[in-house]
């Protein structure tokens, strides 16, 4: 028995587990790499790296005026609208440096939809408003163009609700409907990624869980970056996130560790309400 | 860290923090009763360390409808999440600690009725030990010390060995005199008791440790308990 008790004098060891989430993320679908945004002379985005893991959902946190909304911008170069807006560094997708000049823009915008914070429905029918974009991209007879239509409804969680009334009015559609037919509208160009912008604000908190379970369903098939000022949003929905800050990215880990246990200062302080 | 924006989640994290030192100095009173209650012979001391128990239990179970509450209306993140989730499991290690002080207490009771004529220098020094690490534990509680959380954690293993001690020792004694089989089978819950008061405090030093830091201390702290393998044969056998 002599010997336990000398066992017993061991030294406890002191160390710590890794804790940080081991659910790997996927391969990214976009790769973003020391980009920098210029609203004419004022640099929104300093040096951006983030991966979009192909099939999950991203996060961008932090506050107004951070830079998450720009980054969208950026995604599918909404900024080529508006002179004196410029990006450089690289945003690849499939090796492919999407910022560069001569990208086909309406090649890339139908890969890479965009959801806006308001319903944005157009002034005509519900039927009208799926296919407006398709027909842009693809000639499809009828029978296909109908299928399109109820296939990117029902992936919408909208086609129950509307399939008796596709030729009325899309204004008719209560807010989180609109929503709703925004989303089935941008997939209906089967994109590979969608972008949201602030999805929810406006809508009522079941339209809003209704949606953020559309989204949980959405990213089997598509890649998904979402803007959210919404903290418990961007726990609920996303894999991983990030936490923007005067136009830095200030940290990204997967959701589970972001709200759990940041590493960062400035991003505990944001996400716990304390920022000063 | 700076304040929170909003008033009143500050002051319910503050709140919550000295609802936890006071269970936590209430506890500390109940070990100190119940340790000068068996050292002492001391029939007061032990009534009051019982006494205490239904305190600590109503204290718990403040902490816990309190916790809830903010968990409820407030949807904690970050650290404040992790302090408001720790603050519930240290509840239930420190009205763990109480039951074991209270049990020591009631020991205290039979155990004066015999007179022993061996001296309880070793469960004094147990005593003192768990009652140092104990009020180092509380201490670190309400400054979220993970340094000194870190302390305690290291030197339970020397209250282990004490304990190892004593139950050898007491065995010995048992043999030598069958008479002193009841005080001596109480003497050893005793110790045990207080060996188990030490494994609570040391569960809330991870406990704090994780709250502050984000991150869990590793389960490899030894185990130097190992009075569960411990063979004392008569002598000449």
């Amino acid at each position: 028995m002599s010997n336990a008790i000398t066992e017993a004098d061991a030294k406890p060891n002191i160390g710590t587990v890794q804790t940080r989430s081991t659910e790997a993320l996927n391969e990214p679908r976009i790769a973003i790499r020391n980009l920098d945004f210029y609203y004419g002379s004022n640099r929104a985005l300093k040096a951006i790296n983030l991966d979009f893991p192909a099939g999950q959902v991203t996060g961008m946190i932090g506050p107004s005026g951070c830079g998450k909304s720009t980054l969208l911008r950026v995604l599918n170069r909404m900024y080529d609208l508006y002179p004196g807006q410029r990006a450089t560094g690289e945003v690849l997708m499939d090796g492919e440096n999407i910022i560069a000049p001569g990208i086909d823009l309406n090649q890339l915008r139908s890969r890479i939809g965009m959801v806006f914070q308001k319903p944005t429905p157009f002034p005509m029918s519900i039927y009208e408003n799926i296919t407006f974009g398709v027909k842009l991209h693809e000639r499809l007879g009828k029978a296909d163009m109908d299928e399109r239509v109820e296939w990117s409804l029902s992936r919408a969680a909208l086609w129950a609700e509307v399939k008796d009334r596709l030729h009325s009015s899309a204004m008719g559609l209560s807010g989180g409907q609109q929503q709703r037919l925004c989303i089935a509208r941008t997939i209906a160009v089967r994109p590979e990624v969608i972008l949201f912008d602030e999805p929810t604000s406006a809508l009522d908190p079941i339209s809003t869980l209704k949606i953020e379970e559309l989204i949980d369903e959405l990213k089997r098939e598509f890649t998904i970056a979402i803007v959210t000022h919404n903290m418990q949003q961007a726990a609920r929905c996303a894999d991983q996130v990030a936490f923007f800050y005067l136009g830095e990215m200030v940290e990204v880990a997967a959701a589970a560790d972001m709200f759990t246990a940041p590493k960062q200062k400035r991003t505990q302080e944001y996400i716990t309400g304390r920022f000063g | 860290m700076s304040e929170h924006i909003v008033k009143s989640y500050e002051t319910e994290l503050n709140r919550l923090r000295h609802l936890m030192t006071e269970m936590g100095g209430l506890v500390e009173s109940q070990v100190e009763m119940a340790t000068q209650a068996v050292l002492n012979k001391d029939a007061g001391a032990a009534a009051h360390a019982m006494e205490t128990d239904p305190k600590v239990d109503a204290m718990e179970r403040e902490a816990e409808q309190f916790v809830i509450r903010m968990l409820a209306l407030r949807q904690p993140m970050a650290q404040d999440l992790r302090q408001i989730v720790s603050s519930l499991k240290m509840t239930g290690d420190l009205e763990r600690i109480g039951d074991y002080a209270a049990n020591v207490a009631k020991r205290s009771l039979v155990l004066s009725q015999f007179s022993l004529n061996f001296p309880f220098s070793g469960l004094a020094q147990m005593s003192r030990l768990v009652k140092e690490n104990l009020k180092t534990i509380i201490d670190a509680i309400g400054e979220s010390d993970a340094e000194k959380a870190l302390q305690v954690w290291r030197s339970d293993a020397a209250i282990d060995d004490l304990y190892n001690t004593i139950f050898r020792e007491l065995i010995t004694y048992m043999m030598e005199d069958p008479r002193t089989i009841t005080p001596c089978t109480h003497l050893l819950f005793i110790a045990k008791n207080l060996e188990r008061i030490g494994d609570h405090a040391t569960n809330i030093a991870e406990t704090i440790y994780y709250a502050v830091k984000g991150e869990p201390l590793t389960d490899a702290r030894p185990k130097s308990d190992i009075s569960a393998y411990a063979v004392v044969r008569p002598a000449g056998e």
